[in-house]
């Protein structure tokens, strides 16, 4: 969760969008070639890019090998409550022992990054789609068209700063509860607080594009503006927006688990995802540990995979580290 | 009747809490179909900003612009910014300095040069595309199809500034500014792109403003020469002219500043002092005033008006004929 203030945050963005603005003259594509290679050079970047490999495999393809069916409840015999209760943990038939409903939870795990995943994903592109729209005009109409291009910007990002100053959990929670509890519900409410940093971002970007020598000889040649905000402007400001897609999707997870554990995920907790186990179990830390520590284990090392690969990316770009 | 009129054209840079800057302070010059013609300067005399008034480029809060500048009967200054991004690259086409920076990283060559085709003829598709690759051959690239694919950093920079000038080329403008189109490029590659666009011009009858700090540059090419200084010409003449008897001492300069292949050796290059920042308003004198040697009491007193029919200069004090050395073979010079 971020504790950035709004003005720290409009901060970092505009920095991230300078940059890379920056950078384009030294002729395109190169600067994410020197970007790509600094990276792969930095093992940092590797060991985030190793973990989300892990992680993206795992949802993608560990559902169909689970030993068990993560909803068969036929074992409940095995779990225990008589005074303190017993939930049985790790054996070599169910590597991370039983969860409270006898059900295996391993399969639970695996099953659980696939919504993980799918939650980050989808909040991720919502945020991005939505945001690089809002963006994109506000960066076009201030950076092309004028007087009332800049009255029309101005009118947006007043909006996107209102998103922006509200602490993003906070406005979560709020929207969630708006919506009902349910998966989609997190995914939007995900996606929406991240569309003002999208929006933000894409216009700084856009904005230092537009005062670049080549949109001057365009319209020195008489191409219309909408056509160079489009395919001119537009594919030299999409850099940045995708460095921090990356750091979105970990913060994505991470307050989708949190939004989850709220209870304002799915309410059919049949389906299993890593924010609902975390917080059932709650009630049986004294009978099973583990069932808290291997779903929180699992959002942190996937939200640290694509913080280390985001930062690495950010570094990349970034004139000043450069060694 | 001239093809392009300027008359008196000023530019005015307002900035809240600061005194207006005036870029350009009534210049007036005239081109005619198909001539020639060279504004020369150094940095900051207004050479590019007279080019990016005239082309409707300086646009914004905090700019204002006086004067006229008259196309084949039109005001360009007063049209609205619709009817004139149709008038860009369509009858007037501008040439800028750096060709890395004028053409998009992003997007290869040829959708660049098709986007102009498509904006200004109305043509798509494969007839496009076949009129790009004989524009980018036109201008003397090479194996055109291929570059037509190829983004701007796999081109060299001799190479970009063609591109560039095929683009503003492409719907035969009567007009062709050029915004220091070598001072990018090596100095081989230079005497290609001036001998390009001079071909070009003779082919097609275009007409062209060639902006430069170099007179060697003009030299070659330019039938008639303003020179700039602060803001205002102070000096036109024929080329011939202007080479043979200079006669505003800062031409003079210039012309002295121009290292020479014949100089003796480890003689000293001879600069102009100061700089162009050391100007004095033109209200209160000559603007080069301060670092004139001619200077006499009189350049203090108001902005010196033309003189001269033909060869005109603003100068009270100009430098006597016959005073410098007669340039003969002005072609050596380049």
């Amino acid at each position: 969760m971020s504790i950035l203030t709004p003005g720290k945050k409009i901060e970092k963005l505009d920095r991230l969008a300078e940059l890379a603005a920056a950078h384009s003259d030294e002729g395109g594509e190169s600067l994410w070639r020197e970007a790509f290679k600094r990276v792969r050079r930095n093992p940092t970047a590797i060991a985030g890019a190793v973990v989300l490999a892990l992680f993206v495999l795992v949802a993608l393809i560990g559902p169909f090998f689970v030993p068990y069916s993560p909803t068969d409840t036929s074992a409940n015999g095995v779990v225990v409550f008589s005074g303190r209760g017993i939930i049985p943990g790790p054996s070599a038939d169910h590597w991370l022992g039983y969860d409270q409903q006898g059900r295996d939870e391993f399969s639970r795990i695996v099953v659980g990054a696939r919504q993980t995943l799918l939650v980050g994903v989808v909040a991720t592109l919502l945020g991005l789609v939505v945001g690089s729209l809002i963006g994109a005009t506000a960066g076009a109409a201030y950076g092309l068209a004028g007087r009332w291009g800049r009255r029309l910007d101005n009118v947006l990002m007043r909006f996107v700063d209102m998103l922006l100053a509200m602490p993003s959990l906070l406005l979560a929670v709020s929207i969630a509860a708006l919506l009902g509890a349910s998966l989609t519900t997190v995914m939007i409410a995900v996606g929406v607080i991240s569309v003002p940093i999208f929006a933000r971002l894409l216009r700084g970007s856009m904005i230092a594009q537009a005062s670049n020598d080549y949109v001057l000889a365009a319209t020195a040649l008489g191409i219309r503006r909408t056509r160079i905000a489009l395919s001119h402007v537009l594919p030299n400001s999409l850099g940045p927006v995708m460095v921090q897609a990356t750091l979105t999707l970990a913060t994505a997870i991470i307050e989708a688990a949190a939004l989850s554990f709220l209870g304002l995920g799915n309410p059919n907790s049949e389906t299993p995802e890593w924010g609902v186990m975390l917080a059932q179990a709650q009630t049986y830390l004294d009978a099973n540990i583990g069932l808290a520590i291997y779903p929180a284990l699992g959002i942190i090392i996937t939200a640290l995979g694509f913080t280390l690969l985001g930062e690495a990316m950010r570094e990349a770009l970034d004139p000043k580290l450069r060694t | 009747m001239a093809l392009l009129e300027v008359s008196d054209l000023s530019v005015l840079f307002g900035r809240r809490g600061q005194r207006e800057v005036r870029a350009v302070d009534g210049v007036s010059f005239t081109v005619d179909a198909g001539e020639v013609i060279g504004l020369v300067g150094e940095s900051g005399c207004g050479k590019s900003v007279t080019s990016l008034a005239i082309m409707g480029l300086l646009r914004g809060p905090g700019v204002k612009i006086g004067g006229g500048a008259n196309f084949d009967g039109t005001e360009l200054l007063r049209m609205d910014e619709r009817a004139m991004r149709d008038i860009r690259g369509r009858d007037i086409a501008m040439v800028f300095q750096d060709p890395l920076s004028s053409l998009n990283p992003v997007v290869p060559i040829g959708v660049q040069v098709v986007e102009v085709l498509a904006r200004h003829r109305g043509m798509g598709g494969d007839e496009a595309r076949k009129e790009a690759a004989s524009l980018l051959d036109r201008v003397g690239i090479p194996d055109p199809n291929r570059r037509l694919k190829e983004y701007p950093h796999q081109l060299s920079g001799g190479m970009r500034q063609r591109a560039l000038i095929a683009m503003a080329v492409a719907c035969q403008p009567r007009l062709l500014i050029a915004d220091e189109p070598t001072t990018a490029l090596d100095v081989t590659i230079q005497a290609q792109i001036l001998e390009l666009l001079k071909d070009l011009v003779r082919e097609s009858g275009t007409a062209l403003i060639m902006i430069t700090h170099d007179l060697g540059v003009v030299a070659g090419m330019c039938e008639t020469i303003n020179v700039l200084y602060a803001g205002k010409v102070v000096e036109t003449a024929l080329r011939k002219e202007l080479f043979a008897r200079p006669r505003h001492p800062y031409t003079v300069g210039l012309l002295a500043s121009i290292p020479r292949l014949d100089a003796v050796r480890g003689e000293k290059l001879t600069p102009i002092r100061g700089s162009v920042r050391d100007l004095l308003p033109w209200a209160e004198g000559c603007a080069f005033a301060p670092r004139c040697d001619r200077r006499v009491e009189a350049c203090l007193a108001g902005t010196p008006g033309f003189t001269g029919g033909g060869h005109e200069y603003r100068c009270l004090n100009p430098v006597p004929l016959g005073a410098v050395p007669v340039q003969e073979t002005l072609e050596e010079v380049v």
